[in-house]
C-alpha cells in the first residue's frame, strides 16, 4: 500500500516546481534543437539541462535506495567513492602523462578497471557493515575521510587532464544522437535494475533483510550476504558515475569532484518516500526523487539565487519531508483529511 | 600468552623506534639548515601539488637543507606541527598557514627559541616582529592586470559571465574585487551572473548553462580559476557558441595550468593570469642572506605574476610557467 503512495510525494514536488516555473516564466519549458561545435543537431533547454545534470545523481540513488533498505543506514562516501573510480580511470586512460591527446587505452578497458576498483571498494564497506556489524554512517565515514587521498595517491598527486574528443561523449553527446549521453546511460540503469527487480528476487530479500533482519535469517536467507550485495551494487553505480563526471570536464580535482554527492543521494532516496531506517522501498520514487532535486537545482540557478545558497533550500525540504513524515504529524494529517471528507460532502 | 607475546612485540617496536629517533638527533650535522616546512595538503590543486613539488626539489640535502615536511589543511594540526618543528630544533619554520588567525602564542614560542619563521603563500594576522619575511602573492593585483588586459580588449560592450571561486578564500575577494569595482565604475559594463562555483568545473558548466539556456546574451566568461573555465567552455561548446581569439566569447581563467596555457596557445581561450606557486627559490635566497647575517630590505616579498595573452603567448611560456 504504502509503496504505491510513495510516488506520489517526489510527483507533488515536481508539479508544485514544474507550476512555480510555469507561472513565472514559460520560456522554462521550450525545447530547442540546436547545432553542438561539432556540428550535430543536439537538443537543450533548461528540461534537458535538468535530464542531463540529474543523471548521476539518478544513477547513485538507484544504490543508496539498496543500501539504505538492506542495511537501515546510508553510504557516505559515494563521493569519495567517484572520485577514486575516476582516478583509476584516468590512470588507465593516461599512464603517467598528466596531459593526453591519444588514450593509452581503450575507455571501456578503463571503464571496466574502474568498476572492479569501485566494487571492491563497496565490498569494504559493505564487509564493515555486514560482519562487522558497524553502523553504516561510521563505516563509511572511513573511506569519506581517506576516499579523495587515496584518489589523489592513485595518479601520484597530478591532475590527468584529456584532450581527446571521444572521450568527451560520454558526458556530452555522442555525434548524431541529440539526446545528452548522461540520460542514456541512467535510462540503461534504470532498466538494468527494473529487470534486476522484476526477474530475481534481489528486491524481496532486500526489503525483507530491511524489515527484520532475524526472522528472514529464520526464513533461510544470509543477511550479510544480502547488505554486501547492496554495497557492491552501489560501487557498481559509482562507477557508472564516475565515468560521466570525468567526461563532462576531461579532466578531475580530486577535492571537488562529486562533491557532497552523497547528501543528495540521500536525500533522493528521503524524497522518494523511503524510510531511511531500511525496509520497503520504491526504486522509482528514489529516481523521481534524483529529478526533482535536479529540477530544484536548475530552477534556483535560473532565478540567479547564489549558488552556495543552495543547501539553504535543500535543507528546507529536508526538514518540510522530516517533519512530513514523523509519526505525530502523520496522524493529525490523517485526522484532519476525515474531518475534511465528511465537510466536503455537506458543500456538495 | 598470546597478550604477553603482543605486547613484549610492542615493547621492541617502541624500543627500536626510540634507537631510531636517537640514531637520528645524534647525527645531527653541523653544515646542513634544518627547516620544517608546514604547507597545505598537495592534493588540494594543482597549484599546491606545484608549490609543493618546488619546495621538495629546493630543500635538499644536496642543496644544504635538512628538511621536514608537514601537510594539514586544519590550522589546529598545523599549530601543533610548528611545536613539534620547534622541539626538534629546527633553524627555520616554513609555514602556508590554513587560516589567518592564531599564530601568535606559537610564533613567540619560536622566537624565543630562536627559530625564524619565514611565510609563503599567505599571510596571517601576527605581528611582523614574529616572523622573517612573507612571499606572497597579491590577489588583488592579479585581478587588478586581468580586468586591465580585458579593458584592453576595446569591446563596445561588457556582459560577463563572473565565476567566482570558494567565497572568502584570498583568491577569490582578489580576483573578484578589481572586477566588481570596474563594474561598478563603468555602465558599458555588466554582469549577466555573477556565482560561486567553489573551484568545481562541473558548478561552473551548470551556471553558464543555465545562462543559456535561459537566452541571455553575453560575451565574457571571468573565470577565478582554469578548472572552472574549463567547466564554462564545456557549457558552450554544446551549444556552439564559438570562444577564444576572435570569437563570440572571451574566456578567461587564472592559475596557468600547463593544459591551460596550451588552450591558450590554441587560441581556444583569450587570457591566464598566473598564480606564482614557485616560492621556493625566494625563499632561498632569504635564507642565505639571514645566515650570511644581512639585513633584509623588505619584510613582504610580492612575487612576480604574469598574465598570459593568447596572442602572444610562446611555447616557452607554456614550458616554464605552466604548473
Amino acid at each position: 500500500m504504502q509503496n504505491k503512495k510513495q510516488i506520489f510525494i517526489p510527483l507533488a514536488a515536481l508539479i508544485v516546481l514544474a507550476l512555480f516555473n510555469l507561472i513565472m516564466d514559460p520560456s522554462f519549458f521550450k525545447i530547442t534543437m540546436g547545432l553542438n561545435s561539432e556540428g550535430y543537431q543536439v537538443l537543450s533547454g533548461p528540461l534537458i539541462t535538468i535530464l542531463d545534470s540529474g543523471s548521476e545523481l539518478a544513477i547513485l540513488a538507484i544504490g543508496m535506495t539498496l543500501v539504505t533498505a538492506a542495511s537501515g543506514g546510508q553510504d557516505i562516501s559515494v563521493g569519495a567513492a567517484v572520485a577514486i573510480a575516476g582516478s583509476v580511470m584516468l590512470r588507465v586512460l593516461c599512464g603517467t602523462e598528466a596531459s593526453v591527446s591519444e588514450l593509452k587505452a581503450p575507455v571501456i578497458v578503463a571503464f571496466l578497471i574502474a568498476c572492479v576498483v569501485a566494487m571492491l571498494f563497496g565490498a569494504f564497506n559493505g564487509i564493515l557493515v555486514a560482519y562487522f556489524r558497524i553502523q553504516p554512517m561510521i563505516a563509511t565515514l572511513i573511506l569519506f575521510t581517506a576516499g579523495r587521498s587515496i584518489a589523489a595517491w592513485i595518479n601520484n598527486n597530478r591532475l590527468p587532464n584529456i584532450s581527446n574528443q571521444a572521450f568527451t561523449y560520454y558526458g556530452g553527446f555522442i555525434p548524431g544522437i541529440p539526446i545528452p549521453t548522461p540520460f542514456i546511460i541512467a535510462v540503461a540503469c534504470m532498466i538494468v535494475i527494473a529487470l534486476v527487480m522484476k526477474f530475481t528476487t534481489l528486491g524481496l530479500y532486500t526489503q525483507s533483510v530491511g524489515i527484520n533482519e532475524h526472522s528472514s535469517k529464520l526464513n533461510g536467507l544470509n543477511p550479510a550476504v544480502i547488505k554486501l550485495i547492496s554495497f557492491v551494487i552501489l560501487g557498481l553505480c559509482v562507477a557508472v558515475v564516475a565515468l560521466i563526471k570525468v567526461s563532462r570536464v576531461s579532466s578531475i580535482n580530486y577535492s571537488v569532484i562529486a562533491k557532497d554527492i552523497e547528501m543528495d543521494a540521500i536525500l533522493a532516496v528521503a524524497l522518494g518516500g523511503n524510510a531511511l531506517s531500511g525496509g520497503k522501498f520504491n526504486m522509482a520514487a528514489s529516481i523521481l526523487g534524483a529529478y526533482v532535486i535536479q529540477f530544484l537545482t536548475t530552477t534556483l540557478y535560473k532565478f540567479k539565487v547564489r549558488s552556495d545558497a543552495l543547501p539553504a533550500y535543500k535543507a528546507v525540504v529536508v526538514i518540510l519531508l522530516v517533519v512530513l513524515s514523523a509519526p505525530i504529524v502523520r496522524k493529525k494529517l490523517s485526522e484532519l483529511a476525515k474531518k475534511l471528507k465528511p465537510a466536503k460532502k455537506e458543500v456538495a | 600468552m598470546k597478550k604477553k607475546l603482543l605486547s613484549l612485540i610492542l615493547v621492541a617496536c617502541m624500543a627500536v623506534g626510540l634507537v631510531g629517533c636517537g640514531g637520528g638527533d645524534g647525527k645531527k650535522s653541523g653544515d646542513l639548515i634544518k627547516v620544517g616546512i608546514i604547507n597545505n595538503d598537495p592534493n588540494e590543486s594543482g597549484y599546491r601539488t606545484a608549490n609543493d613539488k618546488s619546495m621538495k626539489e629546493m630543500f635538499t640535502k644536496e642543496n644544504g637543507y635538512d628538511a621536514s615536511f608537514a601537510y594539514s589543511l586544519k590550522n589546529d594540526e598545523q599549530i601543533s606541527s610548528a611545536k613539534k618543528f620547534i622541539q626538534d630544533g629546527c633553524d627555520y619554520i616554513l609555514l602556508s598557514a590554513a587560516d589567518t588567525a592564531g599564530w601568535d602564542s606559537v610564533l613567540k614560542d619560536a622566537q624565543n627559541a630562536g627559530v625564524k619563521v619565514i611565510l609563503f603563500d599567505r599571510t596571517i594576522d601576527a605581528d611582523e616582529s614574529l616572523y622573517e619575511a612573507s612571499i606572497v602573492s597579491d590577489m588583488a593585483k592579479e585581478g587588478e592586470t586581468a580586468v586591465n588586459w580585458l579593458k584592453g580588449q576595446n569591446l563596445s560592450e561588457y556582459k560577463i559571465i563572473h565565476i567566482q571561486g570558494v567565497m572568502g578564500t584570498a583568491a577569490q575577494k582578489g580576483r573578484s574585487g578589481a572586477l566588481d569595482a570596474q563594474v561598478a565604475a563603468d555602465a558599458n559594463w555588466s554582469l549577466v551572473t555573477q556565482q560561486t562555483a567553489e573551484w568545481n568545473a562541473e558548478k561552473a558548466q551548470q551556471i553558464v548553462q543555465s545562462v543559456i539556456d535561459s537566452g541571455e546574451s553575453f560575451n565574457v566568461i571571468y573565470a577565478e580559476n582554469d578548472d572552472m573555465a574549463k567547466g564554462a567552455v564545456a557549457a558552450l561548446d554544446k551549444a556552439n557558441i564559438s570562444h577564444g581569439v576572435g570569437k563570440d566569447v572571451i574566456i578567461m581563467g587564472f592559475d596557468c595550468n600547463k593544459w591551460a596555457l596550451q588552450e591558450l596557445k590554441a587560441q581556444n581561450w583569450n587570457y591566464d593570469g598566473q598564480c606564482n606557486p614557485f616560492q621556493a627559490s625566494y625563499i632561498d635566497e632569504i635564507i642565505k642572506k639571514l645566515e650570511n647575517g644581512e639585513k633584509l630590505s623588505q619584510k613582504v616579498v610580492i612575487m612576480d605574476e604574469k598574465g598570459f595573452d593568447a596572442t602572444t603567448i610562446t611555447d616557452e611560456d607554456v614550458e616554464n610557467y605552466g604548473i
